[in-house]
């Protein structure tokens, strides 16, 4: 109970925090979908950290580590700090400069604009929603899915959980009651703060989770050695690692290699673009730059070694926290902490969880006012605070969807974020040649945008809809077959489509290329 | 992006900031370590720390491109502030 009582106090913080940026509001649709591009450095790498870690970084990073060892940190936490930092300097901060001179508030509106192509962006609408949708059901069921497990009580006994009247969940809150509490308070807080709310809750809450993660990580270390010193736990859970799980010895090279293309995602998100323009200056992208590898090497490393710990068998872990991996972390944080500090790391768990759900939130009600709304009707024909209703009342309607959508079946986080970012990287050549290629054309963007998303469809589905977590597309080649990660095939076969289609189209328009590259 | 290096000094730092980059998404693939269990410090599998050495060594690099790599004009204006009366009374 105690743990319920923390969540709900957390919660209720959310709120209030939601409720201060909110009197900052200053009504217009500018300072509620960018804070008025008043963002600094600091906020700016809060905000935009706390948006790229998610449940995938904290909860699939250490069920993943638990199932595939170490070689997970490898796979998408140094190379994120590689590819995220790449993106911020090559793209970040040129959209930056190109929204700050052309007044763009989302993506759509640099690429109709780009490419002289209105359809591009009604093509472009549905494909990123329905790409942003899979990553906040990774936010939805996480959340419901710490809360039960910190709230149950001992398997067959729901009188020790926090709620005996739910036994079916041995006492637990169940998933579907969590996660439509959480997904009800940072609808919230991003209704009434807007983006400025999101970037004051995403610093806030990614201190909470960093700090609380450390903590985390030392409490379980020190429980688990029963030693002295965090040096002497560490060495002894150290020695305990598998061999397997403390080498790749069962991960395919050609398979780690290609998971390089994963993290080129963050170039695409649209809810990054949006932070992005937020920032008030161009510099304030610096301290993002920088610090971001260190940032998720600070969240990462703690958590894969509390994964492949648990894969040592020094915890007995039962059957089913063992056969759902996204709740190894959570039930580590449980069994081997206090009533009170169990109920604090809950909220930080949940702290890196909304620090993204709300961005994505925020930037799907922000695409919809001014890429089809305002875009259709006419820039004028909404005053202000229609136009911020209506991003509003788009915002609840996802939120639905997604819950709705989190009913079903759940998937693994990992897996589910994977197949996510991965149709985000297949997009990341669309929005590099607008940039950096005046040869692109409308048809090699078309070209693109199809062949991506058609790529994406059809390997998805051969992946059974992802119920096959290690779903890898083969390659023979010389007698040896190497796996490689379907993103692979997605981001070549998309960047062909769009080289070729456009050099056999007709080039753009003279008065366009000057206005996107004035110095050539 | 509309990169203006004033000397070939400054080229060439160019040059050895994307070529660190590089140097990283090579060292990133690491077959050396692929089955090695040695434990760092006692504790820490070498491959974790081979990692996050390279998560160090790319904040380094990206510290250096900001130095070296920043592309030039997008610090002459901050971005603009919203025109005045813009208000749409929303709350």
């Amino acid at each position: 109970m105690i743990q319920l009582i923390i969540i709900a106090c957390y919660l209720g913080l959310l709120l209030l925090l939601g409720m201060m940026a909110s009197r900052f509001f200053s009504g217009s649709k500018a300072d509620y979908q960018l804070a008025s591009h008043s963002i600094g450095p600091f906020l700016l790498l809060m905000s935009v950290f706390g948006t790229t870690m998610t449940a995938f970084a904290l909860v699939g990073s250490s069920g993943e580590a638990f199932k595939e060892g170490v070689g997970v940190y490898g796979m998408l936490a140094s190379s994120s700090g590689i590819i995220h930092s790449l993106c911020f300097f090559l793209i970040g901060i040129k959209m930056w400069d190109l929204g700050r001179r052309n007044g763009y508030s989302t993506q759509i509106q640099f690429f109709r604009d780009r490419l002289d192509s209105d359809k591009l962006g009604l093509l472009l609408f549905p494909i990123l929603v329905g790409l942003v949708i899979p990553y906040l059901l990774i936010g939805v069921l996480s959340s419901g899915t710490v809360i039960q497990v910190i709230t149950s009580g001992a398997p067959g006994q729901p009188e020790t959980g926090a709620l005996p009247y739910f036994t079916g969940t041995n006492g637990g809150l169940p998933r579907q009651i969590g996660s439509l509490v959480v997904c009800g308070v940072v609808l919230c807080y991003v209704f009434f703060g807007g983006m400025r709310g999101t970037a004051w809750a995403n610093a806030f809450q990614t201190i909470v989770f960093m700090v609380l993660g450390v903590v985390t990580f030392s409490v379980i270390a020190s429980k688990l050695g029963g030693q002295e010193g965090l040096l002497d736990n560490l060495r002894v859970l150290g020695e305990k690692i598998p061999e397997s799980k403390a080498t790749r010895s069962e991960m395919s090279q050609s398979k780690f290699l290609t998971y390089l293309l994963v993290p080129l995602s963050v170039g695409m998100f649209p809810h990054l673009f949006q932070h992005w323009l937020t920032a008030k200056s161009a510099k304030s992208f610096r301290l993002s730059v920088v610090a971001h590898p260190i940032f998720i090497m600070i969240v990462w490393v703690p958590c894969v070694l509390i994964g492949v710990w648990a894969a040592s068998g020094i915890v007995r872990l039962p059957p089913p926290i063992a056969a759902n991996p996204n709740s190894v972390l959570i039930f580590l944080v449980k069994s081997q902490t206090t009533a009170v500090l169990g109920g604090f790391l809950t909220a930080g768990v949940l702290a890196a969880i909304m620090s993204s759900l709300d961005s994505q939130f925020l930037c799907l009600g922000t695409m919809f006012s001014t890429d089809i709304v305002s875009h259709y009707a006419g820039k004028d024909r909404y005053d202000d605070r229609t136009q911020v209703f209506i991003t509003r009342a788009f915002i609840i309607g996802i939120v639905a969807i997604t819950y709705g959508l989190s009913l079903f079946e759940p998937r693994s986080v990992f897996t589910l974020g994977i197949w996510c970012f991965s149709g985000f990287s297949a997009l990341f050549p669309l929005v590099f040649a607008a940039i950096y290629w005046r040869g692109l054309t409308k048809a090699g963007a078309y070209a693109c945008v199809l062949t991506a998303i058609g790529v994406w469809v059809y390997l998805f589905r051969e992946s059974g809809y992802g119920a096959n977590g290690s779903y890898t597309v083969d390659l023979p080649l010389g007698g040896v077959t190497y796996e490689t990660m379907p993103v692979a095939t997605m981001v070549l076969a998309s960047t062909v489509a769009l080289v070729v289609v456009s050099l056999v189209t007709p080039k753009p328009k003279a008065e366009t290329l000057a206005k996107f590259f004035p110095t050539t | 992006m509309t990169n203006g290096y004033s000397s070939p000094a400054e080229a060439a730092m160019r040059m050895v900031v994307w070529g660190l980059v590089l140097l990283l998404l090579v060292l990133h693939q690491d077959i050396w370590f692929w089955n090695d269990g040695t434990l760092v410090f006692g504790f820490m599998p070498i491959a974790l720390f081979f990692h996050a050495c390279i998560s160090i060594a790319a904040s380094v690099t990206w510290f250096m491109a900001t130095k070296f790599c920043w592309p030039t004009g997008v610090d002459d204006a901050l971005a603009p502030t919203p025109p005045a009366g813009e208000k749409g009374g929303a709350a």
